[in-house]
């Protein structure tokens, strides 16, 4: 938008340009990249200073201060400006402790699954052949699985917990990454670079990352937001089903789960963890949306 | 750099009966099928020349630099590097001695390293010097090759087709390697940058003694460049013979052809017809006998039976020839 309304400033800037100032500018120019960071930086700030910023312990009842509403009711009141549930608990204190949960779960699983997925993706890319059909394999056995279904009964199994549920997910979510790392490869190994880093000798390490991995990064890391917005949404399932993160912990779909016996009398016990899952989601796939646009061929030369 | 220590063998390169053959498809219900790319090449290049090859798109010219470069397996045959035989060798020692600059200036170059990274690659990978000296050795190297010192830090999209193409120079020869491939590499450039580098590649062909085998489709840049000339159709070389002979005296139909579809710079003259009639055949199902035969205008039905043998013209092995009538 803003771009399009400047074409002045964009005459006189320097013609070298180094590539910070370029990416800052068009972050800058990317409303929804600059919506999502600013949202996602807030919260991540939130989940580190949660200690602080919790007006109470999360974890401390008090019967006596059951299911109070929240602030914009006639009956809330500044002691507990988003209510309590329903053992007396602080709501807005829990809701902080949750961002916590769901940021460690989203970026652990986003981790994991892609270091797994990349691995498999960029050698079935690189070397073709048998490789390939073995990871083609592997990865139509996983896609005809069933993330949820798998996941809950992985976790009855085995116990669910926060730890279970990261690993779980972490093993399940590589699908994507995998494909993109695959055909993003494809496409640069006949690339004359990696030809020529070949034809001098290099390692198949020095090959595969640094001139194969930098290449295909933009794509991946665009795969990453989209995956840690998922984990996020399956974390928040799992736990609702019973299946997740347990009690007391603080976790959003945790709180929602709890709260699901009241939602028609006392309906904010689930519309605000549900807010808050929803901006959260909203703002990493702003994020991803603004990172694909910028790895685009045409971002990058304005 | 080079062996300058151990006798050299005369010849840079010699390729003795080198074939390729790919395997095409074969799925479940597929036959799979066989591509012979490069069929029993052989040639020989001195040290010190610029040996051309040139022939039509699909001649199988790149599979032949890449079997050269160590990239691709051969079928059959022997390449000899200073009289040693690569297939088998060692990646690394092998790049010593041959290195690659390749078409496109665009894709030859890792858009996410800084020119001094590139150029300093070899240097790095092979573990010459310390990290000052490569420094150093990549700041002289950039000089030779007519790029600024801040050239060093700039990205390959910062630059130009004519200076990437440099810095592409730059990387191949940094280690000093006898024999550089040079796969059209100037195709991918203007007109008035193509001629800067060519002469540059000349320069320092003299300034490292240099061999080069130089694979083109466009006939103007060998004619300055080349020594020798091979001419290759369907994976075979039809011709080989000095420059002169090749561009004075052409004996086989194909390259006469080839001569004659040269464009000239004269306006108004059109695209010459040159009578080949249809395309290329299909490298996969090639023509009984002379691959040349469906497309030659003095074809004779002896052609069709049997294939003529690369033969010298005369004793002092001055040219060859595969046709049944030169």
């Amino acid at each position: 938008m803003a771009n399009i309304l400047s074409p002045q400033v964009a005459v006189e800037q320097p013609l070298v340009t180094t590539w910070q100032s370029r990416l800052l500018r068009s972050t800058l120019n990317n409303r929804s990249l600059a919506i999502g960071l600013l949202i996602i930086t807030s919260l991540g700030i939130v989940a580190l200073l949660a200690p602080w910023l919790a007006p109470h312990d999360p974890y401390l009842q008090n019967t006596a201060n059951r299911m109070v509403p929240p602030i914009w009711h006639e009956t809330g009141s500044w002691t507990h400006p988003l209510g309590t549930d329903r053992l007396g608990r602080d709501y807005l204190s829990r809701l902080i402790y949750g961002t916590r949960i769901s940021l460690f779960i989203g970026i652990v699983v986003a981790l994991i699954s892609g270091l797994i997925g990349t691995t498999l993706g960029v050698l079935a890319g690189y070397f073709g052949g048998r490789v390939d059909a073995v990871v083609s394999y592997l990865l139509t056995t996983r896609l005809a699985m069933p993330v949820v279904l798998v996941a809950l009964a992985m976790a009855s199994l085995i116990g669910g917990s926060m730890l279970t549920v990261t690993l779980l997910l972490g093993l399940l979510l590589w699908d994507r990454f995998a494909v993109v790392a695959r055909s993003a490869t494809q496409q640069l190994r006949d690339a004359e670079y990696v030809q020529a880093a070949r034809a001098l000798g290099c390692p198949l390490h020095y090959i595969l990352l640094r001139e194969v991995l930098p290449n295909i990064a933009g794509a991946l890391i665009v795969v990453a937001t989209l995956e840690v917005a998922n984990a996020i949404l399956l974390e928040a399932t799992l736990s609702f089903l019973g299946m997740g993160v347990q009690p007391p912990s603080p976790s959003w779909g945790l709180m929602i789960a709890e709260g699901k016996a009241y939602m028609f009398f006392q309906p904010w016990v689930i519309t605000i963890p549900g807010s808050a899952l929803f901006v959260l989601v909203l703002a990493i796939n702003l994020l991803g949306d603004g990172l694909r646009d910028l790895s685009a061929p045409g971002g990058r030369n304005e | 750099m080079s062996s300058a220590a151990i006798p050299r063998d005369p010849l840079a390169l010699e390729l003795c009966a080198l074939s390729k053959t790919f395997t095409l498809g074969g799925g479940m219900l597929h036959k799979s099928r066989s591509l012979q790319a490069v069929k029993d090449v052989s040639l020989r290049v001195p040290h010190g020349q610029v040996m051309g090859l040139v022939g039509e798109s699909g001649c199988g010219k790149s599979t032949l630099a890449k079997m050269l470069l160590g990239l691709t397996k051969p079928s059959g045959g022997d390449v000899l590097i200073n009289g040693k035989a690569i297939v088998n060798a060692n990646q690394k020692a092998l790049a010593r001695h041959i290195q690659p600059i390749f078409q496109d200036p665009y894709s030859s170059l890792n858009p996410r390293q800084r020119i001094a990274q590139i150029v300093g690659l070899p240097l790095r990978i092979h573990a010459i010097g310390t990290a000052k000296e490569q420094a150093v050795k990549v700041e002289e190297m950039l000089d030779m090759v007519g790029l600024p010192k801040r050239a060093a830090q700039q990205y390959p999209g910062q630059m130009s087709g004519g200076q990437r193409q440099r810095v592409a120079i730059a990387r191949a020869l940094i280690m000093r390697p006898d024999l550089v491939i040079c796969d059209e590499p100037t195709s991918a450039l203007d007109v008035s940058v193509q001629a800067q580098i060519l002469n540059l590649l000349l320069d320092l062909k003299d300034e490292f003694g240099l061999t080069y085998l130089f694979i083109s489709h466009d006939l103007a840049v060998v004619e300055h460049l080349a020594d020798r000339l091979a001419v290759m159709y369907l994976g075979r070389i039809v011709e080989e013979g000095t420059r002169e002979q090749i561009f004075t005296a052409p004996r086989h139909p194909y390259t006469q052809a080839l001569l004659a579809s040269a464009l000239t710079p004269e306006p108004g003259l059109g695209v010459p017809d040159i009578g080949l009639g249809a395309g290329q055949p299909d490298p996969s199902r090639p023509p009984s006998g002379c691959a040349f035969h469906p497309r030659c205008p003095m074809a004779q039905p002896e052609c069709a039976q049997q294939a003529p043998a690369l033969s010298a013209l005369d004793q002092n092995n001055q040219g060859r020839v595969a046709c049944h009538f030169a």
